[in-house]
């Protein structure tokens, strides 16, 4: 099993058109055979889009309603510009599809803050902006995360920096234990998906044996996490965890590369975030290069 | 992007926002004219820099017992003395780090009479997602130590996008503030004005502190710091040409016209990383194996060469730099993209410092050739917990 995404997976792209859309959408056929289903441009529907890569062929749709309708997807990445990402997912979220992923980094913070409130009135789901995107081993791969470093196995990752994301992943293939999904819930201050949400996902997955948390300063969503395994861990819900945090050194209100990464009004610190996540029982790995041996170590008792 | 409290007052004035009037000055010359243009006779000298705690700081150029930043004349004579005083001396505050800012700028502005002080702030607030004010009376001091001390002081109202300031929202501010009679009328207007600027000019933080009651019982913006997101400037050119480039560094301003992700630290060891998490935590291993980094550098998912030449530049023209380390986990950025950038760099501006890079991931294997092959001595380094110690070892043995 996994989470978010699997072979059934049919995907949108928008903003499949441009050089980044079509870079992505040949890696992700290209790898396991990610269903693809189409992509969307406002002036181009009815054209076809080619990869270079084998001459797959995939229709163009003017709009996500259209393209929805004429191939069944329920799920849409988003590789759009900045300027035009939130009208994007506004888009998504109006045609209804299920699973929205925003790879776009530089979304304008009160865009977000207007597509989350359409959000909450709505069934959709949305991870990002500014992630790498979501990944489950030999069955599905939206987003820009490198498919050859993972291996199918028994980790589920969650993170907000998309190359530590790469790191965990990489480790856990070189420890031989492989990983059910790697979600990157994106490094803005605003997104659709806390770790919360993916928390509970890999705990309610039965193929998700241990999991791997990475976050980084700024906000209190780790601490929130902290919070949520303490509470599930009383209802006898706990699957064992490594983690880490980016951002130790960091000097206090300076935005660090991610919007969100900034600790700001004596809040967002790494300290806080290494206890609380120390106190939910997480083993906490002090270097990035040992997120795997850490999992390792928690999972040898 | 931040501005001055001049431009930030001139800004919410704007908007009908109730703002002293004041004049922004650039030489000394400028004093008396600027001061006679305003009602009197009480004046605000008040430097203007990128940084808060001014009226507490001080000037390095001046003695202990000189004033700080921030000044009350009572004439045109005394504002003149004080202006000759303060501009072009380096002042130092909490917030300057002990080097200080020079005062290039004053803002000469209307005394006022104050009754008392509150503190106003909107901000977006994460954990709802939207934009909230944070309230307090205990306008005028440290937020941060009324926070830590008295948390019950501080309020926070989170605004719903689609409504705007609703006159449910009014009233939990204004008592909040503790508000009466025509302070209370004033806030009913000055909310929603904030609440607009702060959403139509894609603020990331509008913090007034203080907002002031004044003796004849109107409310007054008495000091306005303002910051804008820097992913929307796109959208307000009229709020870019604001920027004032003598508050950044100069490598930090070299690296935004490539946009990279640059923030200029007090360490040695120079950084270039790809992706912000990966750049943070290589900050943070470089100090656990007990040194110190140069900066942060984050040269994003998909760099070119010349990108990577010109990051590569901006770390050796710090002269605090004694030795590099480049950590690459190559997704969309390919490693011999990343050596590719490196052996130009070195061969443009020589390499005085020892030099570790660290690749993995897409096509490490060609970077790697290009970097054993090209002769230099660069340290290669198998995983970012050996590239940390190999730097470190080899600044320590220069």
């Amino acid at each position: 099993m996994s989470i978010l995404v699997n072979k059934d997976t049919k995907v949108l792209v928008q903003g499949l058109t441009g050089k980044t859309g079509t870079f992505h959408t040949e890696q992700a056929l290209a790898y396991f055979g990610t269903q693809m289903v189409g992509g969307t441009h406002p002036k181009k529907g009815g054209e076809k889009w080619t990869s270079s890569l084998d001459g797959t062929e995939l229709p163009i749709f003017t709009t996500v309603a259209e393209g929805r309708e004429a191939t069944d997807a329920n799920a849409s990445v988003i590789y759009v510009p900045p300027a035009g990402a939130a009208a994007a997912i506004m888009e998504a979220i109006d045609a209804e599809i299920p699973l929205i992923i925003c790879i776009t980094e530089g979304v304008p913070v009160l865009d977000m803050v207007k597509v989350k409130a359409r959000l909450a009135k709505s069934n959709s789901r949305l991870i990002g902006p500014n992630c790498p995107g979501v990944l489950t081993p030999e069955e599905c791969k939206i987003g820009i995360m490198p498919g050859n470093i993972f291996s199918k196995g028994s980790v589920g990752i969650v993170s907000r920096s998309g190359t530590l994301t790469y790191e965990a992943v990489f480790q856990t293939t070189n420890e031989g234990l492989g990983q059910t999904t790697a979600v990157g819930i994106g490094g803005d201050p605003v997104k659709g998906t806390e770790f919360i949400d993916i928390l509970e996902m890999f705990l309610a997955d039965e193929a998700t044996k241990s999991m791997v948390m990475i976050g980084e300063i700024g906000g209190s969503a780790e601490e929130d996490a902290a919070q949520f395994l303490i509470d599930e861990a009383k209802r006898g819900r706990k699957k064992p965890m490594a983690g880490f945090i980016a951002g130790l050194t960091a000097p206090k209100g300076r935005t660090m590369g991610h919007a969100g990464a900034v600790i700001s009004g004596g809040k967002g610190g790494a300290e806080d975030k290494i206890a609380a996540m120390e106190a939910a029982g997480i083993k906490m790995s002090k270097s990035p290069a040992q997120i795997g041996r850490t999992l390792v170590e928690v999972l040898k008792g | 992007m931040n501005i001055h409290e001049h431009q930030a007052k001139a800004l919410l004035k704007e908007y009908g926002a109730p703002v002293a009037e004041g004049v922004a000055i650039f030489s000394a010359d400028e004093a008396e004219a600027a001061a006679k243009s305003l009602p009197g006779p009480l004046y605000v000298v008040k430097s203007q820099i990128h940084a808060g705690g001014r009226g507490k700081g001080k000037f390095t150029e001046l003695g202990p017992d000189a004033k700080g930043g921030v000044r009350l004349s009572r004439s045109i004579d005394e504002v003149v003395a004080n202006v000759k005083e303060m501009l072009g001396n380096t002042l130092v505050t909490k917030q300057t780090g002990p080097a200080g800012k020079q005062v290039n700028r004053l803002y000469i502005e209307d005394g006022a009479d104050i009754e008392s002080e509150l503190y106003l702030s909107i901000l977006v607030d994460r954990e709802s997602g939207r934009v909230a004010f944070v309230a307090s009376t205990e306008g005028g001091m440290d937020i941060e130590a009324v926070a830590e001390e008295t948390p019950e002081k501080i309020h926070t109202i989170v605004i719903d996008p689609d409504t705007g300031v609703t006159d449910a929202d009014i009233v939990k501010l204004s008592d909040a503030f503790g508000l009466s009679g025509e302070a209370r009328v004033d806030g009913g207007t000055l909310f929603p004005i904030l609440y607009n600027a702060f959403v139509e000019k894609d603020m990331s933080l509008l913090e007034i502190n203080p907002l002031i009651v004044m003796t004849d019982g109107h409310l007054r913006v008495l000091d306005a710091k303002v910051s804008f997101d820097g992913n929307a400037m796109f959208r307000h050119p009229d709020i870019a040409e604001l920027r004032d480039l003598s508050e950044e560094d100069e490598k930090e301003i070299e690296a935004s016209k490539w946009d990279l992700a640059y923030v200029a630290l007090d360490g040695n060891i120079g950084c270039m990383v790809n992706g912000a998490g990966l750049a943070m935590s290589t900050m943070d291993i470089i100090k656990l194996y007990g040194e110190e980094p140069a900066n942060f550098l984050d040269v994003g998912g998909g760099a070119t060469a010349e990108k990577v030449t010109a990051a590569f530049k901006i770390i050796t023209a710090d002269p605090a730099v004694k030795g590099i380390l480049v950590n690459i986990f190559g997704g969309i950025m390919r490693c011999d993209v990343i050596a590719e950038g490196v052996l130009k760099a070195v061969k443009e501006v020589g390499l005085q410092v020892p030099l570790v890079v660290r690749l993995e991931g897409t096509r490490v294997a060609e970077g790697q050739k290009m970097i054993n092959e090209s002769g230099l001595n660069v340290i290669s380094a198998n995983d970012l917990d050996d590239a940390a110690q190999k730097i470190v070892a080899a600044i320590k043995g220069a």
